[in-house]
Formats: C-alpha cells, structure tokens, sequence
C-alpha cells in the first residue's frame, strides 16, 4: 500500500508582525533587506521578543485541526549553518522532551478518510537565498533577510494518504480552513510550502523537500510514487534518501547525502520562558476563533433551507460567506445564495479580481429585493452585478444608466409576443401540448427585450396568447 | 580632585556644587591615560566624555532636570553594547563591530545621565576568569602589576579598583563579576536571573548569565540596581519585582537571620588564608546578631562539571552567527563557498573559544547528548532543588568568592583544567539562578580576598542588606596604585 505523509509550512501571513521583532510579517512590498531590524538580522546581543498573536494564531490552528493542546509549550533551537539563517540557528519548536509543541494529535477527516495529525509546531522562517548567474563559475548566491523571522506553522502529518488524489483534497480543506481561521492568505506567493514523504509496498520511506506550492506538492507526489513504481517493477531497490523537488523540471532529483547526516543539537531556547497556554486562554481562543467551515455549512442549510451543494461552496470560502453573512436576512438568504453561487463566481474567482471588486454587501442585498419585487429580471441582475463589480455604482444608478429595469408593461409585452409567435409557429404548437415548451418562448421573449421581460407577466401573457 | 569617592558621594558631590561634572571626567579621562598603559583595563576610551560632562554641567547650571546619575564616569564591559560604537568582546571576530543599538542598561544610564568613560576588557567573549584571554592582551591587578585581575570582567573591577571610574558594568556567566570584583577589592554583583535587562548583552551562556554592577560599596550598588532593574519587553526573560527601591532599609542589619557556611567551598584545595578569611568573616555575622552553621550542597561537587557542559552548548549556538557575512572584519566573501568560508571566517577566534566551540559542538551532539549535556541539566536541576531546600532554613549562605588567591599572569593559562576549578564557589548562583555577592573583605600578602553572600531568589534586596552589615565590618587599606 502507498503511504504518503506530508509536513506543511504555511506562513502566518494576517499577522501585524514578525515572530520575534516588530518588523512586518507581510515582507513581500518591500526592496531586499530593508524590512529587517537588530533582531532579526540576530546582529550580537540581540534577543528574540516573542510575537503573543503569533501563539494565539498557531493555537488557534491546532484547535481547528482537533489537536490536543499542552498546558506549556516551549521553543528549542535547532542549530545548522546556512546563509540564509542570521543566527545560525532556528527558533523552533520540538517533542523529544515532552511535547511542547503548539499542538500535537489532531485529525482532519478528508471524506470518509481520517487524517492524523502528527503535530503543530511554530517556528521562524528564514531569509531568502537568490542565485544569479548561469555557469558555476559566475554563480553568485544573494541573500535577502526581508523574510528571516516571518512565523511559520508547521503542520505534520501521519501518512496516513494513500494516493495523491487524498493529498490534494486535504490541501484544499487546509486551505479553506487557514483562510477561514483568518491567520493566513494560501494564495501568497511561497505562503504555502511543504516537504512530503512517500513509500510504496516493499519499499523505503523517500522525503521530498523544497515544493514551493500546494500545487506541485500533489505533482511531486504523484512522480514519486511513479517513480518508485518503476523501479520497483523493474526490481531496483527503493533506496531511502532525500530528494529535491525541481521546480523546472517538475521531477524530483536525489539530494547529496551530506544534508542527512546534520545533527541539529537541539536544546532549550533559555531567552524564551515557557508559555502556559493553559484552559482559560484555552477558552478565550475558543470564543475568539471564526465559526468553522462545517459550523457554516450547517447553519445555511438548517436555518435558511440552502441546497447542501450551494451551502458547501458558500461556507467553504471565506470571501462568499463573509459576503453572504454580512448580506442575508430571514427573507433574501436563499436569493443572496443564488446570486453569489450563480453570477458572482465568474466575476471574483481569482485574488486579482477581488482585490479589485467593488462589491459591497449592501448592493447584494438592493440586488436581492430588486428581484424580489421584480423591479429587474435575474438576467438584468447578472448584467447589474458585472457594472456594479467593475464600477461601485449604486444598483438605482446602474439600473437607469443600463435601463435594467423591467419591461413590464403588458401592451408593450403583448406586441412582442406577437412577434414571437409569428416567427415561431413550431414552438407554439408544441407547447400546446408540451408545457414546457413554452418556457423556450419567454426565453424569445427575453431574447427581444435583452432580458428585461417581467418574467412572470411575460409567461401569464404566452399562455392566455396559446391556449 | 578626589577621584575615590563613591558613587552616591559623587552624586552629593555634584549636587551640592563642590564639584563640577567636566572637571570630575576630566581628571578621570587624565588618570586612564596616566595608568592605564600598564593596567589595561581599557580597550577604548570614549572620546566625548568631557564634552558630554559639559552638557551635563549645562543642565545642572541651567536648572534642566538632571538624571540620577549627575555626568557620573562609568565604565562598561565590552561585550555590552553602545550605539555606534565598537564592541569588539575582545575578540578579532567583531573587531570592527559597531553596534547600530542600546543595550536596555545603556538606555536606561543615559536616561539617568550616566558618562561612558569607555569599554573594558575581557576574556573574549567573556570566557574565562584572569582576562588573559581577551585577543588585545590580558589587564593587570592594581594591587599587583603581576598578577590576574579575575575574569571575565576584569577591565571593569580594575577600572573601579584603580579609579578609573566610579563604577563599571560587567557581565556574570560563573562568576564573571565576582571574581574579577573580588581579585581586585571591589564590590560585585550578580542579580537573580531576570532582574536585569540582557538585551544588547552579548551572550555566551544567555540562560545563566546577567549584568551586573561592579561598584566601590554595597550601597552604590544598590544605588545602580534602582536605575537598572525592571521588566524589559526586549528580553522576555526579565521579571517584575514591582517598584524597589533596593538602597530604602539597606542598614537594617542581619540580626537574627540564618546563615550556611558551604562546607563545599572551603574544602580541599583551599587557600589557608583565604579560609582563615572566611573563619574571620563567619565570626563577624555572627556577632552582628547572625546565626551560622555549616551545610552541605551535595551537587556543588559537580556544579563545574555542569557548567562548562552547559555553557559550551550554549555557546556553540551563541556564537554560530560570527560567520562574518553581515557583520565583523574586513575579509571578502566573492569566490568562496559558504562552508569553506565561515572555516576561514572563524579561524579568527582565540584559542579559548575555540576549546569552547568543539566542546559545545560535542557534549549536545546526538549520541553524546544523553551521556553529557543532559546530565549536566540533571545536575543543574538537582542542584537548584538542594539550594532552595537550604534557603527554607538559612536566609543566607556564605562562602569564599573564590577559594584561592589572584595567581601570576601567564601562571595557569596553559592548564584549563586548574582554571575552571577557580569556578567552582561563583558557577552555583548562575546555575541556579540567585543572586550573589562578592564584597572586599581581607588583603593577604598585599592580594585581596573577597567574600560571597548568597540569598533566594529575588532576595536581592535583603542580600544587599546582609551585605551592607559585613561591609561595615571591614577597614582595609587602600590600592597601590
């Protein structure tokens, strides 16, 4: 059977600032090296100064992860030379001495499978390295500190995956689930990274290192247990290593075994005091974290009778339910539903476009009552709603500058149908006997008008009109 | 001008006119350069001092409030770092190392109105305990040219011994203040575990090591834990002990109090005279009205063992980021690998540091780790449960500061075995975390011997007052210098 584990570092990138400095958490705006402080640049007598959110977030995760959270918890260094490290050792967490970590044995279920949860563990990102130059002998290696310090949470599973279908799945409920908690933004270039470790039957255990995305973490997965498959069929011996996922080339590449064989003399970080997490901060977390994912899901289907399907995408993204939170009322929920989970999707589906949204939630709810009271047809409500996405407007304004509103008047509505008739005999004949032939008429109907037909009036007229 | 006054006499001094700040530093700036050629108890001397006095005389002229120390000429450890000047540890590693920050103590003098005379010296990186380690040649003792100051602090005690200054701040990771305070005659300090800030402190052994003054009497020290105590949001290890005023009560005596006399520390290998010292000393608590007995603290034997255990781990670590790529000496880095560079980088340490490094590449490594680091933790942790086992009885525990007398420069510096045993009475307050004092308290053969208090943890206070009450016991003469 194939076993596949997985060690996800998601960055904690809503945080104001640094895990151990004021510096920004969100370094990516600024120029190499000038969102760096003494600190964490480590220069001498320099000492970390502990973020608290930065707790409170990792814990929060460990919480919506079903972890069991220790009364303290500690950090450890974890010490190995790298240009990219100021101090040459990491601050990071550890459960050889007792388990210290943020959280440990959690589980997730990804359908019907369970997930285990290994541990949680936060620790500080380090710098980045640039590499310039094509040959070896011009190579030139850069460093940038701007990221040195970000915090970083470490999830790490069992491997309990069997296949890489069960990897991506869970990456997208992780995602979901770390949008959701509000401590990390998934889609932030090198936000998400992670390490994975696959084995097929009757062979060794191989970890993969360095995928830079969720999305490569399920390629990688996937060519290493076709790899290892045909070595295996081939009765090569798996060997256990470390390899290297290259990004180019999406293959994974044997490391040099000199990284294996680091010993890290893990110890006590002595200038950061034990933290007691204890029941009561416990508690306060608890009130304090974001309704879940599933809490979501149930209270749209139970309280507002939404289709299970509309309500899985609606809880499941933190942009539509917040949306259709701030939106809904006892009446317009099942309208605000539709409209967010029909027309809305094409319009924002990426970061790009809703950083550019001008969507409010007050222009769904006059969207929803302009439907309601039939002021404008859902057709004219996809075509407000791509004016008022792009634009801001109000929906009165876009109505009139469009001329959105309804074309309601039943002798203005009885010429056209005449034309429709005329022009589609066939039709009109079947419907006789078809009733839902007529509904491809109001479309016509709907067709001439551009969609502003009151579609009520319109279908009222074509049946007094056939029968 | 008297440069032998004490710091809170300094302050009256200043306060009531008698003196002026200027002419203070002034004559202080002149008596380093007269002496310190052959003392060396300085790697730099700040070049400011006398126009900083002048400011200082200025405000005090012009009625501008004035901080708690009046334009006073302080010197301070060169491991502790200063805005925009060097702070080299006495080591070729920082050699040109500016620092581009305060350390917390640094902001909190100069909010006081403190005067950097400058940086002393130290055993580099302040491992050792004779300053004959520092990369720019060892300090002498004032009250001989020949002999060891102590260390690692001992630019700072013979700063202070020599008047050099009024007072200095140094650095105590085994004994580094009280060692050097008690070779050379002055009063030292180690404050527990947190009540000083570390941040800008350069660490070696950062979860045992505290700042600490280096005065010429327990009521100026106390004078200096006033203005640098207290809760430090860049050092999270620092503790809240509230509002003290550590000089209020400090001559309320030690009537009545309980005292144990370390059997372990005035056994084998004990200097008679610095035995008969302590016999001396014990006496005199007692007839202050103290009570004495001896105990025993079992893990005292292996405290040494576990400390240079510990504090090579830790430094191991501490030191890994002198890599020279962001800060250090002049050595570019174009053509090399990283690996291959940092070995070149770091051959630039003494020969201490690197004893130290491959010691703490070593005891925490896997396979060894179980054998020797975590057995010194072991040892750690047995030993604190003892001492506070003793402090439910005893409200102080006295012992020699070290067991032996200063030795010659160059006497023991090829033996670090004999070295790190000179440890053995300091490393226990560190390991456990209490506060300690060394005050001057004998002269033998014209080479001072000093005598530690120790008292609970947060108990500064009271200790300070047990030491104020030996203090008063004793005359002795003055420096020869």
């Amino acid at each position: 059977m194939t076993k596949i584990g997985l060690e996800i570092h998601c960055q904690l990138t809503k945080l104001e600032s640094k895990l151990f400095c004021p510096c920004k958490a969100n370094y990516r705006e600024y120029e190499p090296n000038t969102n760096i402080c003494p600190i964490c640049m480590g220069l001498p007598g320099t000492l970390p100064r502990l973020n608290q959110k930065a707790i409170e977030k990792a814990t929060m995760i460990a919480m919506a992860l079903n972890c069991s959270i220790p009364e303290k918890i500690a950090f450890f260094r974890k010490n190995y030379f790298y240009p990219d490290l100021p101090k040459n050792f990491q601050i990071t967490q550890l459960n050889i001495y007792g388990d210290t970590s943020i959280g440990g044995s959690g589980m997730i279920m990804v359908g019907d499978k369970k997930i285990r949860i290994t541990r949680i563990q936060l620790e500080e990102d380090p710098g980045r390295l640039i590499y310039e130059g094509s040959s070896s002998k011009n190579q030139i290696t850069l460093v940038d500190y701007n990221r040195a310090g970000t915090p970083l949470v470490e999830i790490v599973t069992e491997p309990d995956f069997e296949n890489p279908k069960q990897v991506r799945e869970f990456l997208n409920i992780l995602s979901d689930l770390l949008e959701n908690l509000d401590v990390s933004d998934p889609g932030l270039e090198g936000a998400m990274r992670a390490d994975a470790n696959v084995s097929i039957e009757g062979g060794n255990k191989v970890e993969i290192k360095n995928i830079g995305s969720f999305h490569d973490l399920e390629k990688a997965v996937h060519f290493e247990i076709t790899r290892q498959e045909s070595l295996h069929s081939r009765e090569i011996p798996i060997a256990q290593e470390t390899r290297h996922w290259d990004d180019k080339r999406k293959i994974t590449i044997s490391s040099r075994s000199k990284e294996e064989e680091l010993d890290y003399r893990y110890f006590l970080e002595g200038d950061i005091p034990w933290i007691t997490v204890g029941q009561q901060i416990h508690e306060k977390l608890r009130l304090e974290m974001p309704e879940s994912i599933s809490s979501k899901r149930e209270r749209y289907i139970k309280k507002y009778g939404i289709t299970d399907q509309v309500a899985d995408v609606l809880s499941s993204d933190k942009f539509y339910s917040d949306l259709f939170d701030k939106s809904l009322t006892e009446k317009n929920a099942k309208e605000i539903a539709n409209i967010i989970t029909t027309d809305l999707m094409g319009l924002v589906d990426t970061k790009e476009k809703r950083q550019l949204s001008k969507l409010e939630s007050t222009h769904l709810i006059d969207i929803a009552n302009a439907i309601q009271t039939g002021k404008i047809t859902r057709i004219s409500a996809k075509n407000a709603l791509y004016e008022i996405v792009k634009s801001g407007k109000k929906l009165e304004q876009v109505i009139s500058e469009m001329d959105l509103g309804n074309v309601s008047d039943e002798n203005e509505l009885t010429v056209i149908i005449e034309q429709v008739v005329q022009e589609e005999p066939q039709a009109v004949e079947q419907a006789k006997s078809n009733p839902q032939t007529i509904n491809f008429l109001v479309g016509k109907v709907m067709q001439k008008t551009k969609g502003k037909a009151d579609p009520k009036l319109t279908l009222d007229l074509l049946k007094k009109k056939i029968t | 001008m008297n440069l032998k006054i004490s710091a809170l006499d300094y302050v009256n001094e200043v306060k009531n006119g008698n003196i002026s700040v200027e002419d203070f530093v002034f004559a202080t700036i002149e008596r380093i350069k007269k002496i310190d050629g052959s003392l060396h108890a300085f790697l730099e001397v700040n070049p400011q001092a006398v126009e900083n006095a002048r400011i200082i005389d200025k405000k005090i002229k012009s009625g501008t409030k004035v901080g708690d120390c009046f334009g006073m000429p302080i010197s301070i450890k060169d491991n502790i770092c200063i805005k925009d000047s060097k702070t080299t540890c006495a080591s070729k590693m920082l050699e040109n190392f500016i620092a581009p920050y305060d350390a917390t103590v640094i902001s909190k003098l100069k909010e006081q109105d403190a005067i950097f005379v400058g940086k002393t010296n130290l055993d580099e990186f302040a491992m050792g305990l004779t300053t004959e380690f520092s990369a720019y040649g060892p300090s002498r003792n004032p009250w001989n040219p020949d002999y060891v100051p102590g260390g690692s602090s001992g630019g700072s005690a013979v700063s202070v011994s020599a008047y050099e200054c009024v007072a200095s701040l140094g650095s105590d990771t085994g004994g580094s203040v009280r060692n050097p305070a008690s070779f050379c005659s002055v009063v030292g300090f180690k404050p527990t575990y947190g009540l000083i800030s570390r941040y800008g402190l350069i660490s070696y052994a950062n979860s045992i090591e505290q700042i600490g003054p280096i005065a010429r009497t327990v009521r100026d020290t106390a004078f200096f834990l006033n203005i640098l105590s207290g809760l430090d949001p860049n050092d999270n290890t620092t503790i809240d002990l509230g509002k003290q005023d550590f000089l209020e009560d400090i001559d309320s005596g030690i009537a009545g109090k309980k005292i144990g006399v370390i059997q372990e520390m005035i056994g084998e290998g004990i200097d008679p005279t610095v035995l008969s010292a302590t016999k001396e000393a014990v006496s005199k608590l007692e007839g202050l009205g103290a009570t004495c007995e001896d105990i025993s603290i079992d893990m005292v034997k292996y405290s040494v063992a576990s400390y240079y255990t510990i504090t090579a781990t830790e430094a191991g670590s501490n030191l890994a980021r002198y890599d020279n790529l962001r800060y250090g000496y002049e050595f570019p880095v174009e053509g090399y690998e990283f690996n291959s560079y940092i070995s070149k980088a770091r051959t630039k340490f003494g020969p201490e540091v690197i004893r130290r490094m491959i010691l703490g590449g070593f005891v925490p490594s896997s396979g060894q780790a179980g054998k020797y680091f975590l057995k010194a933790l072991k040892v750690k942790s047995k030993l604190t449960k003892e001492v506070s086992e003793a402090f439910k009885k005893y409200d102080y525990l006295v012992a020699p500061t070290v067991p032996i007398l200063p030795f010659k420069i160059g006497e023991k510096i090829d033996d670090p075995v004999a070295l790190f045993l000179v440890d053995i009475n300091t490393v226990i307050a560190n390991l456990t975390g209490i506060p300690s004092i060394s005050i001057p308290f004998s002269i033998s053969n014209g080479l001072p011997i000093g005598i530690q208090l120790l008292a609970k943890h947060n108990d500064d206070k009271s200790l300070l007052q047990a030491a104020r009450a030996l203090e008063t016991t004793v005359k002795l003469p003055e420096v020869p210098i």
